[in-house]
Protein backbone atom coordinates (compact mmCIF):
# COMPACT_ATOMS: atom_id res chain seq x y z
CA UNK A 1 0.00 0.00 0.00
CA UNK A 2 1.24 3.39 -0.97
CA UNK A 3 0.35 5.78 1.80
CA UNK A 4 1.38 8.93 -0.04
CA UNK A 5 -0.99 8.00 -2.83
CA UNK A 6 -3.74 7.20 -0.38
CA UNK A 7 -3.31 10.58 1.23
CA UNK A 8 -3.65 12.22 -2.15
CA UNK A 9 -6.73 10.12 -2.85
CA UNK A 10 -8.21 11.12 0.49
CA UNK A 11 -7.75 14.81 -0.25
CA UNK A 12 -9.41 14.43 -3.63
CA UNK A 13 -12.30 12.27 -2.46
CA UNK A 14 -13.12 14.32 0.62
CA UNK A 15 -14.13 17.10 -1.78
CA UNK A 16 -17.11 14.96 -2.76
CA UNK A 17 -18.47 14.63 0.78
CA UNK A 18 -20.50 17.87 0.75
CA UNK A 19 -22.34 16.79 -2.40
CA UNK A 20 -22.96 13.29 -1.02
CA UNK A 21 -24.43 14.72 2.18
CA UNK A 22 -26.34 17.37 0.27
CA UNK A 23 -27.99 14.79 -2.00
CA UNK A 24 -28.74 12.50 0.92
CA UNK A 25 -30.27 15.09 3.21
CA UNK A 26 -32.21 17.02 0.58
CA UNK A 27 -33.87 13.85 -0.63
CA UNK A 28 -34.45 12.50 2.88
CA UNK A 29 -36.13 15.77 3.90
CA UNK A 30 -38.45 15.87 0.87
CA UNK A 31 -38.87 12.10 1.00
CA UNK A 32 -39.98 12.11 4.64
CA UNK A 33 -42.79 14.57 3.87
CA UNK A 34 -43.94 12.48 0.93
CA UNK A 35 -43.62 9.30 3.00
CA UNK A 36 -45.81 10.75 5.73
CA UNK A 37 -48.41 11.65 3.13
CA UNK A 38 -48.29 8.16 1.62
CA UNK A 39 -48.56 6.52 5.03
CA UNK A 40 -51.63 8.60 5.86
CA UNK A 41 -53.10 7.67 2.49
CA UNK A 42 -52.52 3.98 3.21
CA UNK A 43 -54.18 4.30 6.59
CA UNK A 44 -57.08 6.47 5.49
CA UNK A 45 -59.36 3.46 4.77
CA UNK A 46 -60.52 5.29 1.66
CA UNK A 47 -59.91 3.16 -1.41
CA UNK A 48 -59.31 6.12 -3.70
CA UNK A 49 -56.32 7.08 -1.50
CA UNK A 50 -55.23 3.64 -0.36
CA UNK A 51 -54.78 2.02 -3.77
CA UNK A 52 -52.67 4.72 -5.43
CA UNK A 53 -50.38 4.68 -2.41
CA UNK A 54 -50.11 0.89 -2.54
CA UNK A 55 -49.29 0.98 -6.24
CA UNK A 56 -46.70 3.70 -5.68
CA UNK A 57 -44.92 1.69 -2.99
CA UNK A 58 -45.04 -1.47 -5.10
CA UNK A 59 -43.57 0.22 -8.15
CA UNK A 60 -40.81 2.16 -6.40
CA UNK A 61 -39.74 -0.72 -4.18
CA UNK A 62 -39.90 -3.24 -6.99
CA UNK A 63 -37.64 -1.50 -9.48
CA UNK A 64 -33.94 -0.66 -9.17
CA UNK A 65 -33.11 2.90 -8.20
CA UNK A 66 -30.73 3.13 -11.14
CA UNK A 67 -33.62 2.46 -13.53
CA UNK A 68 -35.61 5.22 -11.83
CA UNK A 69 -32.70 7.62 -12.16
CA UNK A 70 -32.26 6.80 -15.85
CA UNK A 71 -35.98 7.05 -16.45
CA UNK A 72 -36.05 10.56 -15.01
CA UNK A 73 -32.75 11.89 -16.34
CA UNK A 74 -32.56 10.30 -19.79
CA UNK A 75 -36.11 9.05 -20.28
CA UNK A 76 -37.89 12.35 -19.79
CA UNK A 77 -35.57 13.88 -22.38
CA UNK A 78 -37.80 12.18 -24.92
CA UNK A 79 -40.53 14.69 -24.01
CA UNK A 80 -38.25 17.68 -24.19
CA UNK A 81 -40.49 19.91 -26.32
CA UNK A 82 -43.48 19.30 -24.06
CA UNK A 83 -41.39 19.92 -20.94
CA UNK A 84 -39.94 23.08 -22.43
CA UNK A 85 -43.44 24.31 -23.11
CA UNK A 86 -44.37 23.67 -19.49
CA UNK A 87 -41.22 25.43 -18.33
CA UNK A 88 -40.01 22.32 -16.53
CA UNK A 89 -37.06 21.59 -18.77
CA UNK A 90 -34.73 23.69 -16.64
CA UNK A 91 -35.42 21.30 -13.79
CA UNK A 92 -35.07 18.01 -15.68
CA UNK A 93 -31.99 19.15 -17.55
CA UNK A 94 -30.00 19.34 -14.33
CA UNK A 95 -28.54 16.00 -13.18
CA UNK A 96 -28.60 17.30 -9.60
CA UNK A 97 -32.36 17.81 -9.55
CA UNK A 98 -33.00 14.55 -11.38
CA UNK A 99 -30.93 12.69 -8.80
CA UNK A 100 -32.71 14.45 -5.93
CA UNK A 101 -36.10 13.68 -7.47
CA UNK A 102 -35.32 9.99 -8.02
CA UNK A 103 -33.85 9.58 -4.53
CA UNK A 104 -36.82 11.42 -2.99
CA UNK A 105 -39.41 9.30 -4.77
CA UNK A 106 -37.49 6.16 -3.86
CA UNK A 107 -36.99 6.88 -0.18
CA UNK A 108 -40.61 7.98 0.16
CA UNK A 109 -41.75 4.49 -0.82
CA UNK A 110 -39.55 2.78 1.76
CA UNK A 111 -40.13 5.46 4.36
CA UNK A 112 -43.91 5.29 4.08
CA UNK A 113 -43.86 1.63 5.09
CA UNK A 114 -41.66 2.43 8.08
CA UNK A 115 -43.92 5.29 9.17
CA UNK A 116 -46.99 3.15 8.66
CA UNK A 117 -45.47 0.48 10.86
CA UNK A 118 -44.77 3.10 13.50
CA UNK A 119 -48.28 4.54 13.37
CA UNK A 120 -49.82 1.08 13.58
CA UNK A 121 -47.72 0.19 16.59
CA UNK A 122 -49.37 2.90 18.69
CA UNK A 123 -51.31 0.94 21.31
CA UNK A 124 -55.03 1.48 20.98
CA UNK A 125 -55.53 2.01 24.70
CA UNK A 126 -53.38 5.13 24.45
CA UNK A 127 -55.73 6.49 21.81
CA UNK A 128 -58.70 5.48 23.93
CA UNK A 129 -57.27 7.22 26.96
CA UNK A 130 -56.64 10.37 24.95
CA UNK A 131 -60.20 10.32 23.67
CA UNK A 132 -61.43 9.92 27.21
CA UNK A 133 -59.51 13.06 28.11
CA UNK A 134 -61.35 14.83 25.29
CA UNK A 135 -58.63 14.90 22.64
CA UNK A 136 -59.50 14.18 19.07
CA UNK A 137 -58.44 14.91 15.53
CA UNK A 138 -55.22 16.80 15.06
CA UNK A 139 -54.60 17.34 18.75
CA UNK A 140 -54.76 13.59 19.34
CA UNK A 141 -52.40 13.00 16.44
CA UNK A 142 -49.95 15.69 17.50
CA UNK A 143 -49.83 14.87 21.19
CA UNK A 144 -50.27 11.09 21.36
CA UNK A 145 -50.04 9.20 18.10
CA UNK A 146 -47.19 11.03 16.41
CA UNK A 147 -44.73 11.07 19.32
CA UNK A 148 -45.22 7.36 20.04
CA UNK A 149 -44.99 6.45 16.36
CA UNK A 150 -41.78 8.44 15.90
CA UNK A 151 -40.11 6.56 18.74
CA UNK A 152 -41.13 3.25 17.22
CA UNK A 153 -40.11 4.14 13.70
CA UNK A 154 -36.83 5.88 14.42
CA UNK A 155 -34.47 2.86 14.41
CA UNK A 156 -35.83 1.64 11.07
CA UNK A 157 -35.76 5.16 9.67
CA UNK A 158 -32.14 5.38 10.78
CA UNK A 159 -31.20 2.42 8.61
CA UNK A 160 -33.15 3.99 5.76
CA UNK A 161 -30.99 7.11 6.13
CA UNK A 162 -27.85 4.94 5.93
CA UNK A 163 -29.25 3.27 2.82
CA UNK A 164 -29.86 6.69 1.30
CA UNK A 165 -26.29 7.80 1.93
CA UNK A 166 -25.20 4.66 0.10
CA UNK A 167 -27.76 5.26 -2.65
CA UNK A 168 -26.37 8.72 -3.42
CA UNK A 169 -23.46 6.88 -5.03
CA UNK A 170 -25.75 6.09 -7.97
CA UNK A 171 -25.91 9.79 -8.79
CA UNK A 172 -22.34 9.40 -10.02
CA UNK A 173 -23.74 7.49 -13.01
CA UNK A 174 -25.45 10.67 -14.19
CA UNK A 175 -22.26 12.74 -13.91
CA UNK A 176 -22.61 13.93 -10.32
CA UNK A 177 -19.14 14.12 -8.82
CA UNK A 178 -19.79 12.97 -5.29
CA UNK A 179 -17.49 10.58 -3.44
CA UNK A 180 -18.13 7.53 -5.63
CA UNK A 181 -18.01 9.60 -8.80
CA UNK A 182 -14.62 11.04 -7.84
CA UNK A 183 -13.43 7.57 -6.84
CA UNK A 184 -14.46 6.05 -10.16
CA UNK A 185 -12.75 8.86 -12.02
CA UNK A 186 -9.60 8.44 -9.97
CA UNK A 187 -9.56 4.65 -10.44
CA UNK A 188 -9.91 4.96 -14.19
CA UNK A 189 -7.10 7.53 -14.28
CA UNK A 190 -4.63 5.70 -12.04
CA UNK A 191 -5.78 2.05 -12.22
CA UNK A 192 -5.09 1.69 -8.53
CA UNK A 193 -8.48 0.36 -7.57
CA UNK A 194 -7.62 -1.07 -4.17
CA UNK A 195 -6.13 2.08 -2.65
CA UNK A 196 -8.90 4.34 -3.92
CA UNK A 197 -11.51 1.81 -2.83
CA UNK A 198 -10.09 1.65 0.70
CA UNK A 199 -10.10 5.45 1.02
CA UNK A 200 -13.61 5.88 -0.42
CA UNK A 201 -14.93 3.01 1.70
CA UNK A 202 -13.44 4.58 4.83
CA UNK A 203 -15.11 7.89 4.06
CA UNK A 204 -18.50 6.20 3.72
CA UNK A 205 -17.96 4.15 6.86
CA UNK A 206 -17.10 7.25 8.88
CA UNK A 207 -20.16 9.10 7.52
CA UNK A 208 -22.45 6.20 8.30
CA UNK A 209 -20.93 5.67 11.71
CA UNK A 210 -21.52 9.32 12.57
CA UNK A 211 -25.14 9.12 11.37
CA UNK A 212 -25.75 5.94 13.39
CA UNK A 213 -24.43 7.68 16.49
CA UNK A 214 -26.63 10.73 15.92
CA UNK A 215 -29.72 8.54 15.49
CA UNK A 216 -28.84 6.64 18.64
CA UNK A 217 -28.49 9.91 20.53
CA UNK A 218 -31.91 11.06 19.30
CA UNK A 219 -33.41 7.72 20.28
CA UNK A 220 -31.93 8.05 23.76
CA UNK A 221 -33.23 11.58 24.04
CA UNK A 222 -36.74 10.58 22.91
CA UNK A 223 -37.16 7.67 25.29
CA UNK A 224 -36.49 8.84 28.82
CA UNK A 225 -39.14 6.42 30.07
CA UNK A 226 -37.05 3.44 28.98
CA UNK A 227 -33.90 4.60 30.69
CA UNK A 228 -32.98 3.05 33.97
CA UNK A 229 -33.78 5.38 36.84
CA UNK A 230 -30.69 6.85 38.49
CA UNK A 231 -29.23 4.29 40.84
CA UNK A 232 -30.24 4.75 44.43
CA UNK A 233 -28.05 3.26 47.11
CA UNK A 234 -29.93 0.35 48.61
CA UNK A 235 -30.48 0.87 52.27
CA UNK A 236 -29.61 -2.05 54.45
CA UNK A 237 -32.56 -3.29 56.39
CA UNK A 238 -31.42 -4.05 59.85
CA UNK A 239 -33.88 -6.89 60.32
CA UNK A 240 -32.43 -8.92 57.49
CA UNK A 241 -28.79 -8.58 58.26
CA UNK B 1 -38.55 7.62 -41.08
CA UNK B 2 -41.91 6.88 -39.68
CA UNK B 3 -42.17 6.85 -35.91
CA UNK B 4 -42.66 3.32 -34.60
CA UNK B 5 -45.41 2.74 -32.10
CA UNK B 6 -44.42 1.61 -28.60
CA UNK B 7 -45.51 -1.96 -29.19
CA UNK B 8 -43.65 -2.23 -32.47
CA UNK B 9 -40.58 -0.89 -30.68
CA UNK B 10 -40.51 -3.38 -27.82
CA UNK B 11 -42.33 -6.17 -29.64
CA UNK B 12 -40.91 -9.15 -31.52
CA UNK B 13 -41.36 -7.78 -35.05
CA UNK B 14 -38.57 -6.96 -37.52
CA UNK B 15 -37.90 -3.57 -35.92
CA UNK B 16 -38.69 -4.72 -32.42
CA UNK B 17 -36.25 -5.13 -29.57
CA UNK B 18 -38.35 -7.83 -27.93
CA UNK B 19 -35.90 -10.72 -28.24
CA UNK B 20 -32.97 -8.60 -27.15
CA UNK B 21 -34.87 -7.44 -24.07
CA UNK B 22 -35.96 -10.98 -23.28
CA UNK B 23 -32.38 -12.27 -23.53
CA UNK B 24 -31.24 -9.40 -21.33
CA UNK B 25 -33.91 -10.26 -18.76
CA UNK B 26 -32.55 -13.80 -18.75
CA UNK B 27 -29.06 -12.40 -18.20
CA UNK B 28 -30.29 -10.30 -15.28
CA UNK B 29 -31.85 -13.36 -13.68
CA UNK B 30 -28.72 -15.43 -14.35
CA UNK B 31 -26.27 -12.93 -12.88
CA UNK B 32 -28.53 -12.25 -9.90
CA UNK B 33 -28.97 -15.97 -9.22
CA UNK B 34 -25.25 -16.69 -9.45
CA UNK B 35 -24.50 -13.74 -7.20
CA UNK B 36 -27.15 -14.81 -4.74
CA UNK B 37 -25.80 -18.37 -4.56
CA UNK B 38 -22.24 -17.11 -4.17
CA UNK B 39 -23.58 -14.89 -1.39
CA UNK B 40 -25.19 -17.89 0.29
CA UNK B 41 -21.84 -19.66 0.44
CA UNK B 42 -20.07 -16.56 1.74
CA UNK B 43 -22.91 -15.87 4.14
CA UNK B 44 -22.83 -19.39 5.56
CA UNK B 45 -19.14 -19.18 6.39
CA UNK B 46 -19.40 -15.67 7.80
CA UNK B 47 -22.38 -16.67 9.93
CA UNK B 48 -20.41 -19.67 11.15
CA UNK B 49 -17.53 -17.37 12.06
CA UNK B 50 -19.89 -15.07 13.93
CA UNK B 51 -21.57 -17.86 15.88
CA UNK B 52 -18.87 -20.38 16.58
CA UNK B 53 -15.56 -18.65 15.86
CA UNK B 54 -12.89 -17.69 18.33
CA UNK B 55 -12.50 -14.03 19.11
CA UNK B 56 -10.31 -13.07 16.10
CA UNK B 57 -12.53 -14.96 13.66
CA UNK B 58 -15.57 -13.33 15.18
CA UNK B 59 -14.07 -9.87 14.90
CA UNK B 60 -13.18 -10.55 11.30
CA UNK B 61 -16.71 -11.73 10.51
CA UNK B 62 -18.28 -8.78 12.34
CA UNK B 63 -15.96 -6.41 10.52
CA UNK B 64 -16.89 -7.97 7.20
CA UNK B 65 -20.63 -7.51 7.66
CA UNK B 66 -20.24 -3.99 9.06
CA UNK B 67 -17.99 -2.82 6.23
CA UNK B 68 -19.88 -4.43 3.37
CA UNK B 69 -23.20 -3.13 4.61
CA UNK B 70 -21.80 0.35 5.19
CA UNK B 71 -20.27 1.14 1.81
CA UNK B 72 -22.12 1.64 -1.48
CA UNK B 73 -22.50 -1.44 -3.68
CA UNK B 74 -21.39 0.54 -6.69
CA UNK B 75 -17.99 1.04 -5.07
CA UNK B 76 -17.61 -2.72 -4.59
CA UNK B 77 -18.50 -3.28 -8.22
CA UNK B 78 -15.87 -0.75 -9.31
CA UNK B 79 -13.33 -2.48 -7.08
CA UNK B 80 -13.99 -5.84 -8.69
CA UNK B 81 -14.19 -4.45 -12.18
CA UNK B 82 -10.99 -2.41 -12.13
CA UNK B 83 -9.20 -4.27 -9.36
CA UNK B 84 -9.95 -7.69 -10.80
CA UNK B 85 -8.36 -6.96 -14.14
CA UNK B 86 -5.40 -5.28 -12.47
CA UNK B 87 -4.86 -8.35 -10.30
CA UNK B 88 -5.20 -10.68 -13.28
CA UNK B 89 -2.77 -8.50 -15.21
CA UNK B 90 -0.25 -8.76 -12.38
CA UNK B 91 -0.62 -12.55 -12.28
CA UNK B 92 -0.44 -12.70 -16.06
CA UNK B 93 2.81 -10.73 -16.16
CA UNK B 94 4.35 -13.33 -13.84
CA UNK B 95 3.76 -15.86 -16.57
CA UNK B 96 5.01 -13.61 -19.30
CA UNK B 97 1.66 -12.41 -20.61
CA UNK B 98 1.60 -8.73 -21.36
CA UNK B 99 -0.99 -6.01 -21.45
CA UNK B 100 -4.51 -5.72 -20.15
CA UNK B 101 -6.41 -8.84 -19.20
CA UNK B 102 -10.12 -8.25 -18.78
CA UNK B 103 -12.19 -10.27 -16.34
CA UNK B 104 -15.47 -11.38 -17.89
CA UNK B 105 -18.14 -8.92 -16.79
CA UNK B 106 -20.41 -11.74 -15.73
CA UNK B 107 -17.85 -13.11 -13.29
CA UNK B 108 -17.08 -9.64 -11.90
CA UNK B 109 -20.74 -8.92 -11.43
CA UNK B 110 -21.66 -12.21 -9.84
CA UNK B 111 -18.65 -12.01 -7.49
CA UNK B 112 -19.40 -8.43 -6.46
CA UNK B 113 -23.03 -9.28 -5.78
CA UNK B 114 -21.96 -12.40 -3.92
CA UNK B 115 -19.55 -10.51 -1.68
CA UNK B 116 -22.13 -7.84 -0.83
CA UNK B 117 -25.14 -10.12 -0.42
CA UNK B 118 -23.00 -12.50 1.63
CA UNK B 119 -22.87 -9.87 4.34
CA UNK B 120 -26.66 -9.56 4.37
CA UNK B 121 -27.20 -13.32 4.19
CA UNK B 122 -24.78 -13.89 7.06
CA UNK B 123 -27.02 -11.76 9.27
CA UNK B 124 -30.10 -13.62 8.05
CA UNK B 125 -28.52 -17.00 8.79
CA UNK B 126 -27.27 -15.88 12.17
CA UNK B 127 -30.74 -14.68 13.13
CA UNK B 128 -32.28 -17.93 11.94
CA UNK B 129 -29.73 -20.02 13.85
CA UNK B 130 -30.62 -18.24 17.02
CA UNK B 131 -34.20 -19.48 16.68
CA UNK B 132 -33.15 -23.15 16.48
CA UNK B 133 -33.90 -24.58 19.88
CA UNK B 134 -30.85 -25.20 22.07
CA UNK B 135 -32.46 -28.38 23.36
CA UNK B 136 -32.44 -29.94 19.91
CA UNK B 137 -28.74 -29.25 19.48
CA UNK B 138 -28.08 -30.77 22.87
CA UNK B 139 -30.17 -33.79 21.99
CA UNK B 140 -28.27 -34.22 18.74
CA UNK B 141 -24.99 -34.15 20.62
CA UNK B 142 -26.41 -36.56 23.20
CA UNK B 143 -27.20 -39.17 20.56
CA UNK B 144 -23.63 -38.87 19.38
CA UNK B 145 -23.92 -36.80 16.21
CA UNK B 146 -20.75 -35.21 15.00
CA UNK B 147 -20.53 -31.60 13.93
CA UNK B 148 -21.02 -32.21 10.24
CA UNK B 149 -23.86 -34.68 10.75
CA UNK B 150 -25.54 -32.32 13.20
CA UNK B 151 -25.15 -29.47 10.73
CA UNK B 152 -26.65 -31.50 7.92
CA UNK B 153 -29.48 -33.13 9.82
CA UNK B 154 -30.46 -30.62 12.48
CA UNK B 155 -29.07 -27.16 11.86
CA UNK B 156 -29.25 -26.65 8.08
CA UNK B 157 -32.89 -27.72 7.56
CA UNK B 158 -34.17 -25.57 10.41
CA UNK B 159 -32.01 -22.54 9.67
CA UNK B 160 -33.18 -22.63 6.07
CA UNK B 161 -36.77 -22.78 7.18
CA UNK B 162 -36.50 -19.74 9.41
CA UNK B 163 -34.30 -17.89 6.96
CA UNK B 164 -36.69 -17.97 4.00
CA UNK B 165 -38.36 -14.58 4.63
CA UNK B 166 -35.00 -12.89 5.18
CA UNK B 167 -33.54 -14.59 2.13
CA UNK B 168 -36.50 -13.33 0.13
CA UNK B 169 -35.65 -9.77 1.12
CA UNK B 170 -32.01 -10.31 0.25
CA UNK B 171 -32.97 -11.71 -3.13
CA UNK B 172 -34.94 -8.55 -3.87
CA UNK B 173 -31.88 -6.50 -2.94
CA UNK B 174 -29.67 -8.66 -5.16
CA UNK B 175 -32.04 -8.35 -8.07
CA UNK B 176 -32.03 -4.57 -7.86
CA UNK B 177 -28.30 -4.52 -7.30
CA UNK B 178 -27.80 -6.48 -10.51
CA UNK B 179 -28.87 -3.34 -12.39
CA UNK B 180 -25.63 -1.72 -11.18
CA UNK B 181 -23.63 -4.35 -13.06
CA UNK B 182 -24.62 -2.45 -16.21
CA UNK B 183 -21.76 -0.01 -15.48
CA UNK B 184 -19.29 -2.79 -16.28
CA UNK B 185 -20.84 -3.31 -19.70
CA UNK B 186 -22.52 -6.66 -19.04
CA UNK B 187 -25.55 -6.74 -21.32
CA UNK B 188 -28.25 -7.29 -18.74
CA UNK B 189 -31.66 -5.67 -18.75
CA UNK B 190 -30.63 -2.10 -17.94
CA UNK B 191 -27.60 -2.13 -20.25
CA UNK B 192 -29.68 -3.52 -23.10
CA UNK B 193 -32.25 -0.77 -22.54
CA UNK B 194 -29.48 1.81 -22.63
CA UNK B 195 -28.22 0.42 -25.92
CA UNK B 196 -31.70 0.33 -27.40
CA UNK B 197 -32.49 3.81 -26.11
CA UNK B 198 -29.30 5.14 -27.67
CA UNK B 199 -29.92 3.66 -31.08
CA UNK B 200 -33.61 4.52 -31.34
CA UNK B 201 -33.62 7.81 -29.40
CA UNK B 202 -36.60 6.60 -27.41
CA UNK B 203 -35.11 6.40 -23.90
CA UNK B 204 -38.38 6.71 -22.00
CA UNK B 205 -40.00 3.80 -23.82
CA UNK B 206 -37.11 1.48 -23.10
CA UNK B 207 -36.48 2.48 -19.51
CA UNK B 208 -40.14 2.13 -18.66
CA UNK B 209 -40.10 -1.31 -20.28
CA UNK B 210 -37.08 -2.24 -18.18
CA UNK B 211 -38.91 -1.03 -15.08
CA UNK B 212 -41.94 -3.16 -15.96
CA UNK B 213 -39.77 -6.24 -16.52
CA UNK B 214 -38.01 -5.70 -13.18
CA UNK B 215 -41.40 -5.36 -11.51
CA UNK B 216 -42.48 -8.60 -13.12
CA UNK B 217 -39.42 -10.47 -11.83
CA UNK B 218 -39.91 -9.03 -8.34
CA UNK B 219 -43.55 -9.95 -8.34
CA UNK B 220 -42.98 -13.54 -9.48
CA UNK B 221 -40.14 -14.06 -7.03
CA UNK B 222 -42.18 -12.67 -4.14
CA UNK B 223 -44.83 -15.23 -4.99
CA UNK B 224 -42.29 -18.06 -5.18
CA UNK B 225 -40.73 -17.15 -1.84
CA UNK B 226 -44.17 -17.06 -0.26
CA UNK B 227 -44.88 -20.52 -1.65
CA UNK B 228 -41.57 -21.75 -0.30
CA UNK B 229 -42.34 -20.28 3.10
CA UNK B 230 -45.75 -21.92 3.42
CA UNK B 231 -44.26 -25.17 2.15
CA UNK B 232 -41.44 -25.15 4.68
CA UNK B 233 -43.74 -24.15 7.52
CA UNK B 234 -46.23 -26.95 6.96
CA UNK B 235 -46.54 -29.00 10.10
CA UNK B 236 -45.30 -26.15 12.29
CA UNK B 237 -47.59 -24.95 15.01
CA UNK B 238 -48.00 -21.20 15.03
CA UNK B 239 -48.57 -18.90 17.92
CA UNK B 240 -51.30 -16.98 16.18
Amino acid sequence: MDFAFMQEAFLRLIAGVPLTLNLAFTSIAFGAVLAMLLALMRMSNIKAFDWPARAYVFVFRGTPLLVQIFLIYYGLGQFRPALQELGLWGFFREPYWCAVLALTLNTAAYGSEIIRGGLQSVPYNQVEAARACGMSGFLLFRRIIFPIAVRQALPAYGSEIILMVKATSLASVITMMEVTGLAAKMISQTFRAVEVFVVAGLIYLVLNFAITRIIMAIEWWLSPHLRRPPAVEPRLEAAHV
Amino acid sequence: MQQLSYFELVGFGPNGWGWALLMATGMTIAVATCGFLAGSVVGTFVAWGKIGGHAPVRWLADGYTTVLRGIPDLLVIYLFYFGGSAALGAIGSLFGAEGFIGVPAFVTGALAIGIVSGAYQAEVFRGAYQVVSRGELEAARAVGMHRWLMFRRIIAPQVLRYAIPGLGNTWQLVLKESALISVTGLVELLRQSQVAAGSTRRPFDFYITAAILYLLITWVSTYLFQRAETHSMRGMRRAS
